[in-house]
């Protein structure tokens, strides 16, 4: 008897599985090679860190996917939580100065509890209204991070002075083997190893039951009730998940950069982020990472390379007529219209066709 | 009492900022069922507008502001003739994160422009004060309260008596139906967009001509009239005006009373409490005080 072809879905069992084909696994493979193997390759400090923020960006955004993409809230609210992370870890890995996982662990907490007392909102707003409150958090919060002195140092900010260590352990100076590595390569590692744990976790998430009974709550949240969905509790579950996945990405952040302060958590941070949902692909959390490759590391790029940009202005009050500031927002903006008008589904949607075009190749069309 | 008399003025005066603005939010949001966050930039894009009509061309003010009403309706009615109507259909997220891009491709063009000094804009009405019984009238804000009691009264006389304001309503009320009578929803749709950036551009003139002046963070106030179209009912032309004048009353009294009664509260205090009244009504009444409530189907 023939052996079915190995893109032939057999079983649902097999549809939902965790890692595809063998082929697949093997690029699975090839990555997390790739990933532990860059840092020695790229020693460069520069592009180090503008990979270290891609993957702390690729973090938060798979948080704001699963809100987003899976169960259909709007949240324009992503930077307070990453913001309040940051703080947490602050107090619980600076002034404490307990270790990595306890930090992280907090923040994540912290993110949870704030997930949890916006989530209700939810529940009464859809769609628009949400996207206005959750505007409102924005300010709220940014009024609370200038006045709560004794926790965020008020406008001057704070610095975040968390050890990254486990143990022995630190990812501030890790020594393997004999041979010492810096400060940004072991925050690489740290980094992206985080980013591959929590895309396990959501894709673990969104390939269960919790991860259908969202997306029905996207598509229809009251059709969802009337086949037995929970749509409250799924809606307050998915806010408290991807804030605490967000507090997680502020924790990264806060810790990395050593000092944060109040600018930071500002409404553009925000539309970063739905700019990286949007441009990687709603509901994707491949997506999440592809875009938080291609928009996060835009900032950096276009700050280092300002003086080879036409008309860009480098400094205050120099040539050109467009700050790095405004040039960053006005190609979020640009990027969000074009991928909504022209490729709804992100560049996830665009690797898939490539995928789909080579997997039925030579039959094609 | 003077000083919560003056305060109460001054919260009109802002009121009726924020009562222009969130009257072209429901303009949009009634007609298109969209909400449109590029006013913000729109009402930018109108005050600079004005400023070169005004300064550069030397045109009369009056004449100014019309001009910049005029220059900003096409750009709005452009906007949805390009982007907004590929969009007819999809879901309600796309089309405000549509929006929410256009915002954020206007500031950067408009700061491209204008640069990001503090301009001030030729106008009569100035610093100029007018003392009444023991009370001090800021000619502009009392300009600023006439005009939108004038546009809010034209609003009215033109959605109850025109023809085109008939055929706006009806396609708020059912676009399906409304096409059915041969009303053209394309031609509703940019009309609305073009009323709505017009609203925005007077509501941006009005406020550069403030001791404030004219600075790229102009468009702010367009989201803090957010609260004030979720206090008054998203749908709700009357509404969008009562949550203005609210709005602008509650903040300009927080402000007043900052060092007395909320100090404890921090430091401008009075920048979020739209934010927080806005969230109270939501939990209370989630359609806003003369908005209609939605009944949702299967």
């Amino acid at each position: 008897m023939a052996k079915p072809h190995r893109n032939l879905t057999r079983a649902y069992a097999q549809d939902l599985r965790l890692f595809g084909s063998p082929l697949a696994k093997a690029g699975l493979a090839a990555m997390i090679l790739v990933l532990l193997m860059l840092p020695m390759v790229v020693q460069d400090d520069f592009w180090l860190s503008v990979l270290i923020y891609v993957g702390i960006t690729a973090v938060g955004a798979i948080g704001l996917n699963l809100l987003t993409g899976y169960c259909g809230q709007i949240s324009l609210g992503h930077a307070f939580f990453i913001g309040a992370g940051a703080y947490c870890t602050a107090i619980v890995g600076g002034d404490l100065g307990l270790p990595l996982p306890l930090w992280l662990l907090a923040a994540a907490a912290v993110g949870a509890v704030l997930g949890g007392l916006i989530g209700p909102f939810a529940l009464r707003l859809r769609g628009n209204y949400l996207a206005i409150v959750t505007l409102g958090l924005i300010f709220v919060g940014e009024h609370l991070w200038r006045n709560l002195k004794s926790v965020t140092g008020g406008n001057s900010g704070t610095s975040v002075n968390a050890a990254a260590t486990i143990g022995p352990f630190d990812f501030g100076k890790v020594e393997l083997a004999g041979e010492v590595y810096s400060r940004n390569q072991g925050y690489f590692w740290l980094v992206w190893a985080l980013v591959a744990l929590i895309a396990l976790l959501a894709k673990n998430l969104v390939r269960t039951r919790p991860g259908r009974a969202l997306q029905a709550v996207r598509d229809r949240d009251q059709a969802a009730e009337v086949i037995g969905v929970r749509a409250g509790r799924y809606k307050i579950g998915a806010f408290m998940v991807s804030s605490a996945i967000a507090s997680v990405a502020g924790a990264l952040f806060g810790s990395y950069q050593q000092f944060v302060s109040p600018d930071e958590w500002n409404l553009l941070l925000s539309i970063q982020y739905i700019a990286i949902v949007i441009v990687g692909g709603l509901g994707t959390i491949f997506g999440s990472i592809l875009g938080a490759i291609f928009v996060g590391a835009l900032p950096a790029l276009i700050d280092r390379y300002s003086d080879a940009i036409p008309g860009v202005q480098t400094s205050v009050g120099g040539e050109g007529f467009i700050s790095v500031f405004a040039l960053n927002q006005a190609i979020f903006g640009v990027l969000i219209v074009l991928f909504l008008v022209l490729e709804p589904r992100g560049l996830a949607g665009i690797w898939l066709r490539v995928k789909t075009y080579f997997k039925a190749w030579p039959f094609s069309y | 009492m003077n000083a919560f008399l003056q305060n109460c003025f001054a919260g009109l005066a802002l009121g009726s900022t924020y009562a222009l603005v969130a009257l072209g939010f429901v303009v949009i949001y009634k007609s298109t069922g969209v909400i449109n966050f590029a006013q913000g930039g729109l009402l930018a894009l109108g005050a600079y507008l004005g400023y070169t009509f005004s300064n550069n061309l030397a045109v009369a003010f009056g004449v100014a502001i019309l001009l910049a009403c005029l220059t900003a309706a096409v750009v709005g009615a452009g906007f949805e003739r390009i982007v907004l109507r590929r969009m007819v259909g999809q879901p309600p997220f796309a089309v405000i994160m549509i929006t929410i891009g256009l915002l954020f491709i206007i500031e950067p063009i408009v700061t491209a422009i204008w640069g990001f000094e503090n301009l001030q804009v030729t106008n009569p009405w100035n610093i100029r004060t007018v003392e009444l019984g023991g009370l001090v009238f800021g000619v502009r804000d009392l300009w600023t309260i006439g005009i939108t009691a004038a546009v809010v009264v034209a609003f009215f006389l033109f959605f109850r008596y025109s023809g085109f304001g008939l055929a706006m309503r009806a396609t708020a009320f059912d676009p399906e139906a409304a096409l059915a009578q041969g009303i053209s929803a394309k031609k509703v749709y940019a009309v609305s967009w073009a009323i709505a950036a017009a609203l925005a551009a007077l509501a941006g003139v009005t406020l550069a001509a403030g001791p404030g002046g004219l600075s790229p963070s102009i468009g702010f106030i367009a989201l803090a009239a957010f609260p004030a179209m979720i206090l008054g009912g998203m749908d709700s032309p009357a509404g969008a005006v009562l949550g203005g004048v609210v709005i602008g009353l509650a903040e300009a009294l927080t402000r007043g009373y900052q060092d007395q009664l909320f100090s404890w509260a921090g430091d401008n205090v009075s920048i979020i409490v739209p934010y927080l009244l806005m969230i109270v009504i939501l939990l209370i009444r989630p359609y806003g005080l003369l908005g209609t409530r939605d009944v949702r189907r299967i």
